[in-house]
Parts: structure tokens; sequence; C-alpha cells
């Protein structure tokens, strides 16, 4: 239903900007180059065939370790998913962020919702956003140390922000 | 308590709306004191807050000049705890998400991994009638919750016994289906856990009727009441254009007047079979958020009497071996249906790799979930998209300029659910 954002992406960006798009289980999705990011976010919403005005989600993945994915791939994905209230049709953006420099640009200044979903994926991921606003933990603690999601961080581990005494109970 | 006052009033429709004049504050004559900026905390446990969420606001007087709004109080690992869970040992934790409608968590979760399966498309239809009107419950009990909740924090203790009351009567047909007030885990991968009695569904438009005489009460209350008026009708506005880049959906949305819901624009299980109503507000003040979810309660019941009249007979689960359990007798007697039980608990259900981004409307808006799956019998990420998330961070930009008295019905209506919001 929305292999026309995808035809008008294609026709657009071609200068290597797009990595590949697909469409699975009924979901249409393009692979960004992290660096064109922005560029592409801000043409979708600009495009009065795409108009992607709705900011619906934004989380990163970690792959460390899955087993469907190539080794030498970046470690994390930046995924993204918009919608079009006025054509009703959604896409989902990918972008690859490496473990070593876990950062891309922000989408704040296209869409104001952008600015929590980042805070979150930089709280519990560690990919930074650059040009973010205000880019703080929002659902861990300040004092937490590491990024819970991701898949080198253990489950059970814990960090009481309260240290108990010694000899007490509990 | 409905035999005290005639039957024949009506609801004010959300479209019309009562003119009773009201003066700002600007309009006063207020002698201009000096004032300093003052830091004000209020939360993360606040009386009038029916929610864990903290403000940091920085106040001038009784005007708000800056807002921080801090979550994260009720975060439980949702994500991380589900990558170390079978698909079917979820549905507990979606209850938890948006606890005051845990059916329409249940059915969000259970779609998406549906269509990873490749069965969505063959879910007997007695299940998702089941569905629809389980969730269309849920979505009342909801909605009561944030009317009744708001209206006491207003001062209408009345209201709030009065939509409990309700909710009570709802939450106790669905112990009866399910065997739990709130955490239902109703929901099973392929359909539901058990089937509907017939007589439920009688039950349950009696309980309409009560629930009708209850709305009217509500809305005799409020909707001419001026002090509940005074401190909703014109505050804390969002603009359609604001609530589509911060994306903002639900009830809260649409009384900005962006008329989206998932229900009838991407029509999933078979809401396309009935006749509803999306209610928005024309200017998205706190009295429109109140209108659009008392028009929504009532919507929701046209549902379920629908859905009710046209349920089918049938299966209440797929019969794919991969999701069903094979019935009892052949598990106690067979070792085939013995070994496919044990490993269906054990190892739980195979998920087919692939991602899928899945959404519905629940309560607040629309619920996403984007799972990403390996072939395991446990999701490699399993990402809610909580609709109150955006509503709440847009606070952050609409209490600037506000009062301090306004951050209660404004809180309020926003209906932040501190489950589903920091997970």
């Amino acid at each position: 239903m929305a292999q026309i954002v995808l035809d008008r992406l294609t026709a657009q960006f071609t200068g290597g900007e797009l990595v590949e798009v697909g469409s699975n289980l009924g979901n249409e999705w393009a692979r960004v180059k992290r660096e064109s990011w922005s560029a592409v976010a801000k043409f979708l919403r600009d495009d009065p065939t795409t108009r992607m005005e709705m900011f619906i989600d934004l989380t990163a993945v970690d792959r460390l370790g899955l087993r469907t994915w190539p080794e030498d791939a970046p470690r994390f994905d930046v995924v993204v998913h918009l919608y079009s209230v006025s054509h009703k049709h959604r896409v989902r953006l990918y972008a690859a962020v490496p473990e070593e420099d876990p950062s891309i640009d922000t989408l704040v200044p296209i869409w104001a919702g952008a600015n929590w979903y980042e805070r979150e994926a930089y709280d519990l991921y560690g990919v930074r956003f650059k040009g973010h606003p205000d880019l703080r933990r929002i659902l861990m603690y300040p004092e937490f140390v590491g990024h819970p999601l991701r898949k080198d961080y253990p489950k059970e581990k814990r960090q009481p922000l309260v240290r108990r005494q010694a000899g007490t109970r509990e | 308590m409905s035999d005290s006052h005639d039957q024949d009033v009506n609801l004010v429709p959300p479209t019309r709306r009562v003119v009773l004049g009201f003066q700002d504050a600007e309009d006063m004559e207020v002698p201009d004191l000096p004032t300093e900026p003052v830091p004000l905390n209020m939360g993360p446990s606040h009386p009038a807050m029916h929610g864990t969420v903290r403000m940091v606001l920085e106040v001038e007087g009784e005007k708000i000049s800056s807002a921080d709004i801090q979550i994260g109080y009720l975060h439980r690992c949702f994500e991380k705890e589900s990558e170390s869970a079978t698909w079917t040992q979820i549905f507990p934790y979606t209850d938890r998400l948006n606890y005051i409608s845990p059916m329409l968590n249940n059915i969000g979760y259970a779609m998406a991994v549906e269509k990873l399966l490749g069965i969505a498309d063959t879910i007997p239809e007695r299940a998702q009638y089941i569905r629809v009107v389980v969730g269309e419950v849920s979505r009342i009990t909801d909605h009561l919750t944030c009317v009744g909740a708001s209206a006491m924090e207003l001062g209408a203790f009345t209201v709030f016994l009065y939509a409990l009351k309700a909710r009570e009567w709802l939450f106790e047909l669905l112990e009866e289906i399910c065997g739990a007030r709130l955490t239902v885990s109703y929901m099973r991968i392929g359909g539901v856990v058990a089937d509907m009695p017939d007589e439920w569904g009688k039950k349950l438009l009696d309980v309409f009727a009560r629930i009708r005489d209850v709305m009217v009460d509500i809305s005799k209350l409020l909707d001419r009441n001026r002090i509940f008026r005074d401190r909703m009708d014109g505050i804390g506005i969002i603009t359609k254009e604001d609530a589509i880049s911060w994306g903002i959906t639900g009830p809260v949305g649409r009384s900005t007047g962006l008329a989206y819901d998932v229900r009838k624009d991407h029509p999933y299980l078979v809401y396309d079979r009935f006749d509803f109503d999306v209610p928005v507000g024309s200017v998205g003040d706190n009295f429109d958020r109140y209108a659009v979810r008392i028009e929504e309660i009532l919507q929701s019941m046209r549902i379920i009497e629908q859905a009710l009249a046209q349920m089918p007979q049938g299966r209440f689960i797929h019969p794919d071996p991969r999701v069903d359990l094979p019935p009892k007798a052949e598990v106690y007697n067979s070792i085939e249906a013995m070994i496919a039980h044990f490993k269906l608990i054990m190892d739980g259900i195979h998920v087919p790799p692939g991602e899928i981004y899945s959404f519905t409307e629940a309560g607040n808006g629309e619920l996403g979930f984007y799972i990403v799956a390996d072939g395991t019998g446990r999701p490699w990420k399993c990402r809610v998209r909580p609709p109150c998330f955006p509503a709440t961070a847009v606070l952050g930009k609409l209490l600037p300029g506000l009062f301090i008295a306004d951050v209660v019905p404004t809180f309020g209506m926003m209906n932040m659910i501190g489950g589903e919001c920091d997970r």
C-alpha cells in the first residue's frame, strides 16, 4: 500500500543515499545511509506524494549476535516509523549505526515529537543524536551506568541507587 | 440514582459547546506585583497526580514559566524482560502496560505476533468478535477512569464514585470471563484462552442500560457545571498541526480535530462490519478531550451491541498446531500430544524471523508493537509504542503560560498511564 513511498524515494535519491528498500509482512521499509538520515526524513515530510507529517515511533535495535544478521554489519539500527495522515500510508526507515561511533542526526527539527523518543533511544541503547536540544536519560535515573537494552547488558545486573549497608538485612 | 432525574435529558454532543462566559485572569485588574521565578516540584507522588510522574515547574506568581516533565518512575523493563520470555509469557507483561484497559494491549500484542506467524488472516471469526467485545469493554473502563479521576481532582467526587461504580460492573464481568479484573491475560496467540459464554453477552447488555444512566448523570453533573467548565474550557489547547507532528493520537489527538482512528482508517479484526462514529473536537482544549471520551464510551457500547448480535459460533482459537495446545485428553493419553504440549509450553511458539510494526487503537490512541523475531521461541526485540508517551511529552510545551491550578485538569485529560508510558 505504501509502495508509492518507496518508488518516490528510489526516484529521488539516486546518489547512494538509499541502501535498500523492501516490503515485508505488509510493512514497507527503506534503509538509509546514516549521513542522509535527516535529508531523507525531511523529504518524506515535505514531498506532496509522501507527506509523512506524523511522527509515530523511533527506537533502536541491537543486532549483536543475531543469527539472521551478517556478522560484519554495523551493530545498531535506528528505526523510525512514519505515517501520513493525508495519504494514510506508512513507512519504516532504518539507519545502521556502528558500535564505535553510535551517533546519528536528530529529527527534532523535522518532527517535534521525536524529542522524547530520541532521549529514550539514547537512554536505553546509548545512541547519541547530534543536535538534540536536550539529550538526557528519560526512563532510567541520571546516575545509571550503561545502557540496559544493549544485548551485552546482563538482565540480572542490579544497580541499586541507594547502596545497602554491609551487615544489614536485604 | 437515575430515578430522581427525568429520563428525557440528552447528552450534550461534543460539538455543541455551552457558552457560559468566563473571565480571564488577564482581563482582571491585577496590580503589577514584583515576582521572581520560583522552582516548584510536583510529584512524583502528588495527591493531584494520578500517575507517578514528576513535574519540575518554574513559576512566577501563579503562572508557569517553564515545565520539565520527568517520567520513568514506573519503568519495569518491559522490553528487556520480554527478550527472555516466550511469546506467550509476554501476555501478562502487556496487561501491565495500560492497566485500566489491559484487553486492548493483549489484542495489540497478539495481532502483531499473528502477523509474524502468517495466521492473521485466518483467525477464527468468533475469536475476532470476542476480541472486539472485550476490547471495547476495556475502552469504556479506560475512559470512565480518566473522566472520573479528572473530575475528582476538580472537586467532583460524586462523578468519580459514579464512574468507578460503572467501571466495577464491567470489571466484574471481565472477571467472570477470564478470572481477573485488571491482569486479564485473556488473549492467546491465535485467539482467546477460553470461550465467551452466551449469557455473558446478555449480562453485558444489562450493565449497559445502567451505564447509560450513569453517563446521563455524569453529563448532568459536569457539562453545565461552572467550576468544571471554567477549569476545562480553553485550557491546554493543542492545535491539529502540533498533534500531528508530536504523533498524538487517540482521544487527545481527536480532540484537536484530527479524525484519525485506527479502527476506521485501517480497520483490523472485524471493525469494518460495524457502524460507529468517530467523535472529534473543534478546539483541542481539556473540555474537548472530556467530551470526546464521553462520546467514545457511547460509541463503544454501540459497537459491542452490534458485535454481540453478529457473534458467530465456532472455534475461539486458531487450529494451527503451532499455536494451539492439543486437547487435554490427548495430552494424557498419547506421547505425540504430550510432546507437542511440552514443547509449546517450554520452548514456546516458534515465530519465523522477521520484523513487524502492528498497530491498534488502544484507550489512549495508536498502540504499536514493533517486534523483531529471530526464529526462536523468544522475541529478539519487543518494542511498544505507547500512545500516552507523546501526549505526556507535549505537556512540557503546553504548561508554560498556564496557572498552577491548570496543571491538574490538563494532566488528567492527557490520561498518562504510568505503566504504559514508562513500560
